[in-house]
């Protein structure tokens, strides 16, 4: 399973894309491309660059970013490992 | 400090209209991705992994108070209440909104900062010694001429489309804190045998893929020539660099691949024909910038206080250092914290920070290369008002060049180009040497991480480097030993394979027991492996892998 994330151009957070063609920051509700419709659809996306920069493809496994690039990926959607400074410094 | 003329803010004011109108125009779909990317890029502004990154400059690493409180109110208007120091002496913001830069960028020229030449294939941010102008091993403050070649190089039509950026460092103490021979070009400044100050010309350093350290091309250059002669060695790089890769575009390449002598040759006989021209530097024009920064500290002759709180002491021991001013010491406020991110620091941090420059501090601040802060001129009877101050806002870490003192890239929680994360690795590193006693019992120790080759954490020149890579999708980290930042530059090698990342800090700690068990008395790791050599580490390195 495949489905398509960029960065929003407005504000660079990371955002997938809807089976409706819509953006959304929920992976929940991206799209579940299949290998042979993947490339296809990227290439609508790519036209979107007015919402969404860089968009590409990405592999999910269990509905969770998955393959070579799923800690890159992960990382993306939950957010740096490293715990929040401002948190830590304000406990 | 410098302070701006008129020209310099009617530049930077053009600057940010032009880019407010790139921006409105990226929005709104005149400009494509393609065209906006060199043009945000110019302007300090990344895309990383979550969001926007804006680098700001901090020329030379000097701050004044209404600087750092600017800061503070952009982190906790516009990100999420914290900014990054880097080791370039620059501060990244992680979160901006693209929409929103224009008017960061406003409130940063308010106070004489912005993003300009943080970014593209120009010449960068010069960096210099973060205590010059304070140090007690100075020789000449190097901050009037890094200030002179900004304004020479800023908007340089000659020098804006380099092969590859450009960076240079300029050094007026005796001990190298700038990292002269880690740059594209480093200024040592020295005295000849007739008592006048010049610069020893270093070329070709450089970390990333292909690290290198610079070659000495010039033992002795007049200071009227600055100007001329660094003309001359980026006229012969920009005609040979090579534009066609990438990674061989950096002037390190070619003074390799011409040979430093040859380099030289050529640089000498471009530096002939412009020498006597309009480059020469008046005077008059270097006293008028030397103004701005000689502003000498009056004291009282006050000793460093003796103390029984061994907190205080312990904070003075590792993190005061003398002043070339009798009654006055230099201050290292630690971004490092134990199991923290290295660099980071919240808002309110950053006005405490500012209202202890104020008070205590000459109104000045500086970033460090190892991503510390400095009060470069604190009077030793404010010693322990400010020390105060610091630990009441989080900043009184006690480990100024220690184990835990460690430098880290923002690596793959934040950065687009990473194989593997930086900063947890250096926060398990820093938490398990501290429980371990390690980091105070060992010293002088420098430990630097990154999550690529492009080394942005320094780990070549690392005591202890460590560089993660990406195998399959897993994180592996190497490790280098023996590199050096500094008079005693060196890079570090690789000693074996990569180890998983919860094997890194257990590894780092066993390699420092192994290096307390065999030093001799008083000797410095360092000193202490280039002794022995780093096979002596090798299994202490692996020993649990
Ligand atoms: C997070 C966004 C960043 C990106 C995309 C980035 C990108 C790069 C790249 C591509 C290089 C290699 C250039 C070359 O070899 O020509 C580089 C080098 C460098 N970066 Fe970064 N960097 C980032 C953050 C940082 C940070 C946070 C620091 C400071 C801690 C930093 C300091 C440096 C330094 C000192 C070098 C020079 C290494 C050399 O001498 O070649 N960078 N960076
Ligand atoms: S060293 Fe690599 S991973 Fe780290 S900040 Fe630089 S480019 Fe990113």
């Amino acid at each position: 399973m495949k489905t398509i994330t960029a960065n929003r151009l407005t504000d660079g957070r990371v955002i997938y894309r809807t089976a409706t063609g819509d953006w959304t920051t929920e992976l929940a509700e991206a799209a579940r491309l299949d290998e042979d419709q993947a490339d296809a659809v990227l290439e609508i996306a790519s036209d979107e660059s007015h919402i969404a920069v860089g968009a590409y493809l990405i592999e999910l496994e269990d509905d969770r970013p998955g393959g070579q690039k799923w800690r890159r990926e992960g990382i993306r959607l939950a957010g740096p490992t490293t715990g929040s400074t401002h948190a830590q410094a304000t406990a | 400090m410098y302070q701006y003329d008129s020209y310099d803010h009617a530049m930077v004011a053009d600057r940010i209209a032009e880019f407010r109108d790139q921006v409105a125009r990226r929005l709104d779909g005149r400009l494509t991705e393609d065209q906006f990317k060199p043009l945000r890029l110019m302007n300090g502004v990344y895309l990383q992994l979550h969001a926007y990154m804006l680098r700001v400059a901090i020329p030379y690493g000097t701050l004044n108070s209404t600087q750092m409180r600017t800061l503070a109110g952009i982190a906790r208007d516009y990100d999420k209440g914290y900014g990054h120091f880097t080791t370039r002496q620059n501060l990244q913001y992680n979160w901006p909104a693209l929409v929103d830069i224009p008017d960061i960028l406003d409130r940063l020229a308010a106070v004489e900062m912005h993003a300009i030449q943080t970014s593209g294939n120009c010449i960068r941010n010069v960096t210099a010694d973060p205590f010059a102008g304070a140090a007690a091993d100075e020789l000449e403050d190097g901050r009037p001429w890094a200030e002179i070649i900004r304004q020479w190089s800023s908007f340089h039509p000659e020098f804006t489309f380099l092969p590859r950026k450009f960076k240079i460092a300029v050094n007026g103490a005796k001990a190298d804190r700038a990292g002269i021979r880690v740059h594209d070009i480093g200024l040592q400044i020295v005295r000849n045998d007739a008592g006048e100050t010049g610069f020893e010309v270093w070329v070709g350093g450089g970390q990333g893929r292909t690290p290198r350290l610079g070659h000495l091309i010039k033992p002795f250059l007049a200071p009227e020539d600055l100007l001329s002669y660094l003309t001359a060695c980026l006229r012969v790089y920009n005609q040979h660099g090579r534009r066609d890769n990438l990674y061989k575009a950096r002037i390190k390449i070619l003074v390799e691949a011409l040979g430093p002598d040859e380099y030289g040759r050529q640089v000498e006989d471009e530096w002939a024909v412009i020498r006597e021209g309009e480059l020469k530097l008046p005077a008059a024009e270097i006293a008028r910038i030397r103004r701005f920064f000689d502003q000498p500290k009056q004291a009282e002759p006050t000793p460093v206080p003796v103390t029984e709180n061994r907190a205080f002491a312990r904070w003075l021991d590792r993190n005061r250092r003398d002043h070339a001013v009798e009654g006055l010491s230099s201050l290292v406020i630690s971004l490092k914290p134990i199991g923290g991110t290295p660099g980071d620091i919240t808002d309110a941090q950053m006005e405490a920070v500012a209202d202890l420059a104020e008070r205590f501090g000459f109104d000045e601040i500086r970033a460090t290369p190892d991503q510390n802060l400095i009060l470069p001129h604190v009077r030793n009877g404010d010693l322990e008002a400010v020390w105060n101050g610091l630990v009441e806002a989080g900043l009184a870490t006690a480990n100024a060049g220690l184990a835990t003192d460690i430098v880290a890239c923002p690596g793959l929680d934040y950065c687009n180009l990473a194989n593997a994360r930086s900063i947890p690795i250096a926060q398990a590193i820093s938490t398990l040497l501290e429980a371990e006693g390690l980091s105070e019992k060992a010293g002088d120790v420098t430990i630097k991480i990154d999550g690529c080759i492009n080394a942005c954490g320094h780990h070549h020149v690392a005591h202890i480097g460590v560089l993660g890579v990406d195998k399959r999708g897993e994180e592996f980290y190497q490790i280098t030993l023996g590199g050096a930042f500094g008079s005693d530059a060196a890079i570090g090698s690789i000693i074996g394979k990569g180890l998983a990342g919860e094997d890194v800090p257990a590894a780092i700690a066993r390699l420092l027991h192994t290096y307390l068990d065999i030093r001799a008395e008083n000797e410095r790791f360092i000193d202490t492996l280039r002794r022995v050599g780093s096979d002596a580490f090798k299994e202490a390195i692996y020993a649990d892998a």
